[in-house]
């Protein structure tokens, strides 16, 4: 039984997707799969898109728990920002790094909430509610920086952007750990099974005694918690914190990652680890285009014919084609 | 004029959906000046023959003629443009804007392509006059009665079309002089020559202003009669196929001993939405609940439950003062809930029929003691057998199941966190008699295991059946308790009735 | 009063109050000089915002609208700088593919049944990718006819300019108005916004006014990006990020309902008006920093939002217990 799912997930079409776009950059540029080793860890094209994927990865993982309930979090961008902000502004003023480290995750973690507030308490559509932190996060993180780009070079900070740890580069390490404790989070207990039940049908929910509220509240903290993550990932890699740029648009390629790993935006099923795959899709086809040559203004091409793609894959259009199929499956058994 | 008369009709019209015939061959003709009923029970394949006699579905196989013509009707807006107006149970107008757009939406008198809206408003002011209504033209639709809206809905349908109305269960949400209000207007239209289609779940209505009746079952025409030729017990016949009775639900409520009392609600209510009621729940007893559709029944269901909280009042559970303003709260202490709405606030239709029969005990347990899925299979398999869900698998999302199935669902659901008090709201709504029969034998068997159950239920015959008392709503006001000799429908009518200046019936 | 007047009249409200304490503070705000800049400096984002009106009205989004104008701004600069055509058949041009591009937007959000946010993002990066495949960088527009644009310019006493683009910008918000609120396509698009399976039911070409409706929004966009250009001289693929937002916020603002159906053309433009008040105030008082704008304006969406969930939601339960 689990050797057969285990089998039928290997085959799914988003894996299949991530097996064909880095058979494709292997053919554009045959180097493509070689790593070596040096300095203590490995360096390589395929590491490096597993090292620059991983904020985005690590977006999605909270994204995804955001969209299956119906919603959507514009404000993950800003909030790396702020994150990011605050970390280095905390470790320019002198307090230790981990004070800062902690203190960024928690302001990310508040933000999530305070979203989840919106949404979850007074009830505002979650792509309104979440616009508002969108528009004002940049501000308020170039208020923490007074507008300058601050730099630092705690090495702790600096150690979580660009360190490596067994050889992987720290940020694949960071999301590969965001990818498992999450998971079982949602699969271990019953939190993804009510995730998913809020999503489908949120008043549902309500009446057959599940508090959808604390539950909205907890995956848009989340969100915010794994953005903030990500903030000090792009902030270590940088040795600064730049509110005008950090994270910007980043929120767009966590939500098409999560969208390209099978959840669909109006709610309901949803999976963790092809989210992170759409993440590394969308990486590989960045890095595929760096490395052949195109420019990279290229990649929102693709991009965009990829969004395409995969909606006119998911379309009640696409499904009706496979509606009519299931019924003759059935009437064999 | 072609040779039949009929304004409006359907010659062996087929229409399937993927392995499904939801019309095999039916036939259906409407001449003008009459008003004719079309019924039948749920999945009879009435709203799918509406749908193709207003363009919104084609045919597979037969034709629509209109005045004798062979016609195809791809849109609603060629089935309008054919004399073809149409009234949904829903009003489906825009409550977002003026009544005079609402009814001169798509048609607006224009100026050099800019709307006249004095000239909308003053038509809509004389057309709405027609209908006995005096409201401003130029008011948001939403602020008006659902009654009004629908109304209004009518007036659009037949400024625009003229020729026939279809009107699919315009009463479903009115009250009785609302109901005696669009009689009229149906009465009046029926004069001017239109053609009327009527469809409605209420048999007395079906006498009240029809002609002909029609009836469908399982997408087979049954019959066509004029309606001075049969009686009630005639029709019901034809629409069950069989004398209806309900197996297991032969009188024995009256001389059961009523338990040791498990709920006490004194002057439990909330503002503009119930009134304060008294009610003490003993175990193995059920409570039938009667009362018109907005008679506050199901908002008094809401506040029993938690999932609107009572502004007053209070509750006493074996005794011990408590407070529910959550459905969590509720189901802690034993509660359950069906709701009316299956669809909206029942079923998780894309979760598997397993997932829908846990999710309750599994809300019960809490986030972090998730079940395996072992014991998912085996909770679900044991409850699925017990309420004889039809479901090729448990793995199968739950909205591939029939409506009596998704019912058996919800019903599992709740019988799975073992409870104390069920509230089941219209249980039987709307689903196949084979799951009908189940249900209330489920009904009947909790009782008898000791449950308390309120059962709310437009169908009073089934509410005599299987109640040990019976409580009546009107006005959102609890006005009535009967128990012994008084749980009969004419005393039940009689309460629901009182005070009443609509006709009987 | 009716209901969906009242966040229009907040917004109002919110501007006379904000605009007499500004001027109690800075006299110098309260001259034709700064009410002439007012409409110029903002006639891009009035612009794109009316679009962004229809759109949101309509019940839908529109995110590709800043790449629009900076796709525009790069294609007319282009088509003007190297390959010699007048700026009138560019201006053309790019309306063109605007409307085309819209318009295909509109027939995936309305054939593939997908929300518009993801539709018109795919939109965005086609139209940013296709903008900065042309060039990487800006491309200055020097041609006589922009000269004579820039100098058309109506004086006004106190030294206030009321410039082409300017007026542009409160012509097309008067046609917007009246299309929106005197036709059959603007009844249709509230119809859409107000529920959308009614709409369909009551005869609403709800295919045809989809369409109509991103395609109105991106060639809003084009002409937006044809004033960005004749108000910069240049096309830029980077130009105008952002914009889209800056427009919702205006929309938000100005009153229109974020889910649809209630609004009005006029609050956009008071939204409109409000944002570049914030922006000037901030230019006036030297001391406050220009990350200011953004918190203020997150917070003015704040209050809106709330504002609408008050409003909407009390009239809902008021009509239940009717």
């Amino acid at each position: 039984m689990t050797m057969r799912r285990a089998l039928s997930r290997m085959a799914n079409p988003q894996l299949l997707a991530l097996v064909g776009v880095l058979l494709i950059n292997w053919i554009l540029f045959p180097n493509f799969f070689r790593i070596t080793w040096q300095d203590g860890r490995l360096f390589g094209s395929v590491i490096d898109v597993l090292n620059r994927g991983a904020p985005v990865a690590i977006l999605a993982i909270g994204m995804v728990g955001v969209i299956a309930t119906k919603g959507v979090d514009l404000s993950v961008g800003a909030v790396m920002a702020v994150a990011g902000a605050v970390a280095a502004t905390l470790v320019v003023a002198g307090y230790p790094a981990p004070v800062a480290v902690v203190a960024a995750l928690l302001v990310g973690l508040l933000c999530g909430l305070w979203n989840g507030f919106l949404v979850a308490v007074l009830d505002i559509q979650p792509i309104v509610a979440t616009l508002v932190l969108m528009v004002a996060g940049r501000g308020i993180a170039q208020l923490i920086t007074e507008g300058f780009i601050v730099t630092f070079n705690d090495p702790l900070l600096v150690f979580i952007g660009t360190g490596s740890l067994l050889g992987l580069p720290m940020a694949t390490v960071i999301a590969i750990a965001m990818l498992v404790l999450v998971t079982l989070l949602v699969r271990k207990t019953a939190i993804g099974l009510f995730i998913e039940a809020v999503g489908v049908n949120r008043a549902a929910a309500t009446l057959a005694g599940i508090r959808s509220r604390m539950l909205l509240m907890l995956v848009y903290g989340l969100s915010g918690l794994c953005a903030a993550v990500a903030g000090l990932i792009v902030a270590g890699d940088i040795r600064g914190a730049d509110a005008n740029n950090a994270g910007l648009w980043l929120e767009l390629d966590a939500i098409l990652a999560v969208v390209i790993g099978g959840t669909s935006l109006l709610g309901g099923r949803f999976s963790v680890p092809l989210a992170v795959v759409g993440a590394l899709i969308i990486q590989a086809m960045n890095t595929g285009i760096l490395v052949s040559g195109f420019p990279p203004e290229f990649n929102l091409i693709v991009k965009a014919a990829l969004i395409f793609l995969v909606l006119i894959i998911q379309s009640p259009l696409a499904t009706r084609v496979v509606v009519v199929k299931r019924p003759v499956r059935e009437a064999g058994k | 004029m072609g040779g039949t008369g009929y304004a409006l009709e359907a010659r062996g019209v087929v229409k399937i959906f993927g392995n499904h015939v939801a019309l095999d061959a039916v036939d259906f003709g409407l001449r003008a000046g009459e008003v004719h009923a079309l019924l039948g029970e749920n999945g009879a394949g009435k709203s799918t023959l509406i749908k193709i006699l207003t363009g919104a579905y084609q045919p597979d196989g037969g034709e629509v003629l209109v005045d004798g013509q062979p016609v195809s009707l791809d849109t609603p807006q060629q089935a309008q443009a054919l004399g073809i107006g149409t009234v949904y149970q829903e009003v489906n107008l825009l409550p977002n804007r003026s009544v005079a757009e609402n009814l001169f939406l798509g048609h607006q008198p224009t100026w050099f392509g800019l709307t006249d809206r004095r000239k909308m408003e003053r038509d809509s002011r004389a057309i709405l006059k027609r209908y006995g209504l005096d409201i401003d033209p130029a008011s948001e639709l939403g602020a008006h009665s659902v009654a009004v809206q629908q109304i209004v809905a009518i007036a659009r349908a037949v400024e625009l079309s003229g020729k026939v109305l279809i009107l699919d269960e315009p009463t479903a949400s009115l009250d009785r002089n609302e109901v005696e209000r669009l009689f009229e207007i149906i009465r009046d239209l029926k004069a001017h020559g239109l053609a009327i289609v009527f469809i409605t779940h209420f048999l007395e209505q079906v006498f009240a202003v029809s002609d002909y009746v029609t009836v469908l079952r399982n997408g087979r025409l049954i019959d066509t009669r004029k309606l001075d030729d049969v009686t009630r017990t005639d029709v019901v016949r034809l629409m069950l196929g069989k004398d209806i009775a309900f197996s297991g639900a032969t009188g024995l409520a009256d001389a059961r001993p009523t338990g040791e009392v498990l709920l006490d609600f004194t002057n439990f209510g909330r503002k503009r939405s119930v009134h304060p009621f008294n009610l003490t729940i003993h175990k193995g007893e059920v409570i039938g609940v009667a009362g018109l559709l907005g008679s506050g029944r199901t908002e008094m269901a809401r506040i029993m439950f938690g999932a609107d909280a009572a502004d007053e009042g209070e509750v006493k559970i074996a005794g011990k003062p408590t407070s529910i303003s959550r459905p969590t709260d509720a189901i802690a202490h034993g509660f359950g809930f069906c709701p009316e709405d299956r669809k909206a606030e029942g079923i998780f239709g894309d979760l598997s029929v397993r997932e829908n029969i846990i999710i309750a005990l599994q809300g019960k347990l809490g986030w972090f003691s998730a079940l395996t899925r072992d014991e998912q299979m085996e909770i679900a398999g044991k409850f699925g057998e017990a309420m004889d869900i039809r479901a090729a698998s448990l793995d199968m999302p739950v909205k591939l199941l029939s409506g009596g199935n998704q019912q058996k669902v919800i019903l599992s659901r709740w019988l799975a966190t073992d409870p104390a008090f069920l509230i089941l709201d219209e249980p039987t709504r709307g689903i196949d008699v084979g799951a009908h029969a189940e249900i209330v034998r489920t009904i009947n068997r909790l009782r008898d295991e000791g449950l308390a159950l309120v059962v709310i239920s437009s169908e009073i015959d089934e509410v005599v059946a299987y109640s040990s008392r019976i409580v009546v709503m009107r006005d959102r006001e609890l006005v009535a308790e009967l128990s012994g000799e008084n749980i009969s429908p004419g005393v039940i009518v009689q309460a629901i009735a009182n005070h009443r200046e609509g006709t009987p019936t | 009063m009716n209901r969906s007047l009242r966040p229009l009249v907040a917004t109002a409200v919110i501007f006379a109050i904000a605009y007499a304490l500004s001027i109690l503070q800075f006299p110098g705000l309260f001259s034709t000089r700064v009410l002439g800049n007012f409409l110029t400096d903002n006639a891009f984002l009035g612009i794109a915002a009316v679009g962004m009106t229809f759109v949101i009205l309509s019940g839908g989004i529109d995110l590709s609208v800043g790449a629009v104008i900076g796709f525009t701004g790069v294609l007319v600069a282009v088509l003007i700088s190297w390959a010699g055509w007048h700026p009138l058949a560019a201006f053309a041009m790019a309306l063109a593919s605007a409307a085309a591009f819209g318009g295909l937007m509109g027939l995936a959000v309305h054939y593939l049944q997908v929300p518009a946010f993801i539709v018109t993002l795919a939109g965005m990066f086609l139209a940013r990718g296709g903008a900065s495949v042309i060039t990487r960088d800006s491309i200055p527009v020097s041609h006589e006819f922009y000269d004579w644009i820039s100098s058309l310019i109506i004086r006004l006493p106190g030294g206030g300019r009321l410039s082409f683009i300017g007026l542009l910008m409160v012509a097309i918000f008067v046609v917007g108005a009246l299309v929106a609120h005197r036709t059959k396509f603007g009844s249709y698009v509230y119809a859409l916004g107000g529920n959308s399976v009614s709409a369909s039911l009551m005869g609403v070409p709800v295919a045809r006014t989809t369409v109509g409706v991103y395609m109105l929004s991106s060639m809003l966009a084009a002409l937006a990006g044809i004033v960005f250009s004749l108000y910069t001289s240049a096309g830029y693929p980077l130009a105008a990020v952002g914009v889209e937002l800056d427009a919702i916020s205006a929309v938000v603002i100005g009153g229109t309902l974020l889910t649809g159906g209630y609004g009005f053309v006029l609050g956009t433009f008071i939204g409109v008006m409000l944002l570049g008040l914030v922006q000037t105030y901030i230019i006036f008082d030297g001391t406050l920093s220009s990350w200011w704008t953004k918190i203020v304006i997150g917070a003015l969406l704040f209050l809106f939002i709330v504002l609408q969930r008050l409003i909407f939601a009390a009239s809902v339960r008021g009509e239940k217990a009717s």
